[in-house]
């Protein structure tokens, strides 16, 4: 089985999100990830879609969602050809002794510090699924108190937008 | 024509009910009636079939036939009332999510929350259930909505940016059909329900003409080419023909007309028809190699596919010689020859349920409509009644819905009235759905109720035979054994006809009496045995080579015809 990231346009109507998330279920499919947030277009959202599955599948996937009357447009991203992106906030056990080791961790990865108390530091990184399982291995020696993930975000390289071809 | 009940949030819509002089409102017993009613109504015309039910259990009442109709691809718009906008998600009386639950049965739903919306709404959900591959699209109107004044204008904006169903076929493709077509030993016109749908019955008939392919209609297609057709072998399938069956399992080519390799089709998808190429035209992307991949997917509205079909045929043909389809029908004829569809009288004496369907089908009028329940008694329909027109045959085929039969036959006659409908039921079906008898003869709608009474749920008694060692576990209805009901009475009760055939003797007299009587519904308890079997069959789970003809009898297992 092959990671898949789909670019769905949706209708920004109520449901849409049960509607989709429905489909996959029903169809035997497991949602790695979703992210759903608005467009330039006041009344389109977008889901940004990860699902491992086979190519077939895939295939099937896709058609039974391009059939949901609320879905416009349906585009696979990708890795190569694509920007992908999560978000992370990571609240990583660290007093005085290991503070300034878990910030030169922070350092490398191009993450922050967003909060800080005598016993913690909250993190947030952004980047690829696996940059950010790779920030956390480095983290979990330290003690993850909590991690809150975002759903992956992509968009195509290039100056073409998905959007604007399926307005048109 | 609408079919429904009413209730606390549907009653602002059925007040001006009461004045329309355009639809005609009936008003059935219970809301699984009004939904088959709308699938029966909407087979039949091949236009869009209307239920009305009011807030939670009204709609949740809904659920079967909206399940069947999306099973069945049956434009069908249901309407159902919703409590007031406030009260939603508090768990008020009557309150259920029907759109939630709905979901993955209908081809769309939708909660209006504006009353200036509700217009839109009702064109949407008409459009959506009749193009395309159609199906069941249910409105959900919140009472407050209902009553708010609002500026009506018609006909609205449709606004529907994510749907464009494709009914052009690729031109590409039709030429790679073709070819394909022209080049093949063994190909089979493989039809589905589809053809029915978009009207292509004709067209069908040019093409096979054309061809002198041989055609299988399965069990939604019948009707769509005629039976006494010499180049029709039958229907295929789990209780297919011998022939139909051994003719996709041994094609070369199969050319899927508006049919999804359902199951039920196919036995064992990976022993199904081992050697063939596979043409697939449906107008759902989606069917397009889903079971079975498909050579040459063609993507379009079965009428205009076959009608581009036939051209580029002919233009193949000009430019290279088809192949003689002879030899290929020889072998089938031989097949249908040696394993015609038949029935032996049983043994114990007892009334054969295939013969009294049988008579029923040759002593009713040729453009009689016959809709059936689930089961034995279906199955026989399908086999035994010859059906030569498309939508004379009208059952639930996809998911299957015992006590169908009444409900839909009624829907059939309010919309063909002057057509003779048959309903060819099971004595356990026939319990399911009877109440709406009540409703036929109040409304007038009289239909002809056939219960084939076997006093057992006889399908899965059969498999108790076959595969559970003669072990009957909870499939005698007593309804031999008691005579509860009494069908007769329950008939009379009812407000129909009641009448009963128990002997070889009586049964075309009250055939005979049966369609005579035109001024109420009739109920015919046709008494058989209980041990009479659904042949040929293909167990399931097991692939179509291992087709038996009768208990025991693999015609293609062992000799390679």
């Amino acid at each position: 089985m092959t990671r898949h990231t789909l670019s769905v346009l949706v209708e920004d109507k109520p449901g849409v999100l049960a509607r989709v998330a429905g489909l996959f279920s029903r169809r035997g499919f497991n949602i790695e990830s979703l992210a759903v947030g608005r467009t330039e277009y006041p009344d389109i959202s977008r889901m940004t879609i990860v699902v491992s599955v086979d190519e077939l599948p895939l295939e099937q996937v896709t058609k039974q969602l391009n059939k949901l009357i609320n879905v416009i447009k349906i585009v696979e991203l990708e890795p190569t050809a694509s920007v992908q992106r999560q978000l992370v906030l990571i609240k990583v056990r660290a007093d005085a002794t290991v503070r300034s080791q878990v910030l030169e961790t922070v350092q490398l990865f191009r993450a922050k510090v967003v909060d800080v108390s005598p016993e913690a530091v909250t993190i947030e990184a952004t980047g690829t699924s696996e940059k950010l399982d790779a920030l956390l291995r480095m983290l979990e020696p330290y003690g993850l108190r909590e991690i809150v993930q975002s759903g992956m975000v992509a968009i195509g390289r290039g100056a073409r937008s998905i959007t604007a071809t399926a307005v048109r | 024509m609408v079919f429904g009940i009413p209730g606390g949030t549907i009653l602002p819509a059925y007040d001006p009910l009461l004045d329309s002089t355009k639809v005609r409102h009936i008003l059935v017993r219970h809301e699984q009636g009004a939904g088959h009613a709308a699938t029966g109504y909407a087979q039949a015309t091949g236009k869009v079939g209307v239920c009305m039910a009011t807030s939670g259990p009204g709609a949740t009442n809904l659920v079967t036939p909206l399940a069947d109709a999306n099973m069945d691809s049956v434009p069908v718009v249901a309407i159902t009332g919703q409590q007031s906008r406030p009260l939603i998600g508090t768990d008020a009386f009557q309150e259920a999510d029907i759109c939630g639950i709905t979901m993955p049965i209908t081809k769309h739903n939708v909660l209006v929350t504006d009353a200036a919306e509700i217009p839109r709404a009702i064109a949407e959900a008409f459009h959506i259930a009749a193009t395309g591959r159609p199906g069941p699209v249910l409105v959900d109107i919140p009472k407050d909505v209902l009553q708010e004044q609002t500026s009506f204008s018609w006909p609205p904006e449709l606004r529907l940016p994510g749907y464009r169903p494709t009914t052009r076929p690729h031109g590409k493709q039709v030429r790679e059909a073709a070819k394909l077509i022209v080049n093949a030993r063994k190909p089979v016109l493989y039809v589905g329900g589809g053809v029915i749908k978009s009207d292509a019955h004709a067209e069908l008939l040019r093409l096979a003409e054309d061809t002198g392919i041989p055609v299988v209609t399965t069990l939604m297609a019948r009707g769509a080419f005629p039976d006494s057709h010499e180049q029709h072998l039958g229907m295929p399938g789990m209780h297919g023909t011998v022939a139909a069956v051994a003719a996709m399992q041994k094609s070369d080519l199969l050319i899927a007309l508006g049919a999804r390799f359902d199951d039920r089709v196919t036995g064992q998808l990976g022993s199904f028809a081992p050697d063939a190429q596979i043409i697939h035209a449906d107008i759902d992307p989606a069917e397009i190699s889903k079971n079975r991949r498909a050579d040459v997917p063609i993507v379009g509205d079965c009428k205009e596919i076959i009608t581009e079909l036939i051209d580029a045929v002919r233009t193949e043909r000009d430019a290279v010689k088809a192949v003689d389809l002879t030899p290929w029908w020889d072998t089938l004829n031989s097949l249908r020859e040696t394993f015609p569809l038949g029935y032996d009288w049983p043994e114990d004496g007892t009334l054969s349920p295939q013969y009294v369907i049988e008579r029923i089908g040759q002593l009713s009028p040729a453009d009689t409509i016959y809709t059936a329940g689930v089961g034995q008694h279906q199955m026989w329909a399908a086999q035994f009644v010859k059906y030569e027109h498309p939508r004379t045959w009208i059952n639930s085929g996809g998911l299957g819905t015992m006590g169908f039969a009444v409900p839909a036959a009624m829907g059939i006659k309010a919309g063909e009235p002057s057509r003779t409908v048959w309903a060819i039921d099971g004595d356990g079906c026939f319990q399911m759905t009877n109440q709406e008898l009540a409703t036929c003869a109040i409304e007038g709608l009289p239909v002809k109720i056939a219960v084939i009474n076997n006093g057992n749920l006889g399908m899965v008694r059969q498999w108790q035979t076959l595969f559970y060692g003669e072990r009957y576990s909870n499939t005698d209805l007593g309804t031999h054994k008691h005579r509860i009901p009494d069908f007769k009475l329950l008939a009379e009760a009812l407000g129909c006809a009641g009448l009963r055939a128990e002997s070889r003797e009586e049964v075309d007299e009250v055939i005979a009496k049966a369609l005579e009587i035109n001024d109420r519904p009739v109920v015919v308890d046709f008494v058989v045995g209980k041990d009479a079997q659904v042949w040929p069959m293909v167990a399931a789970g097991t692939g179509n080579s291992e087709i038996m003809a009768a208990r025991g009898i693999r015609p293609l297992f062992d000799e390679d015809l």
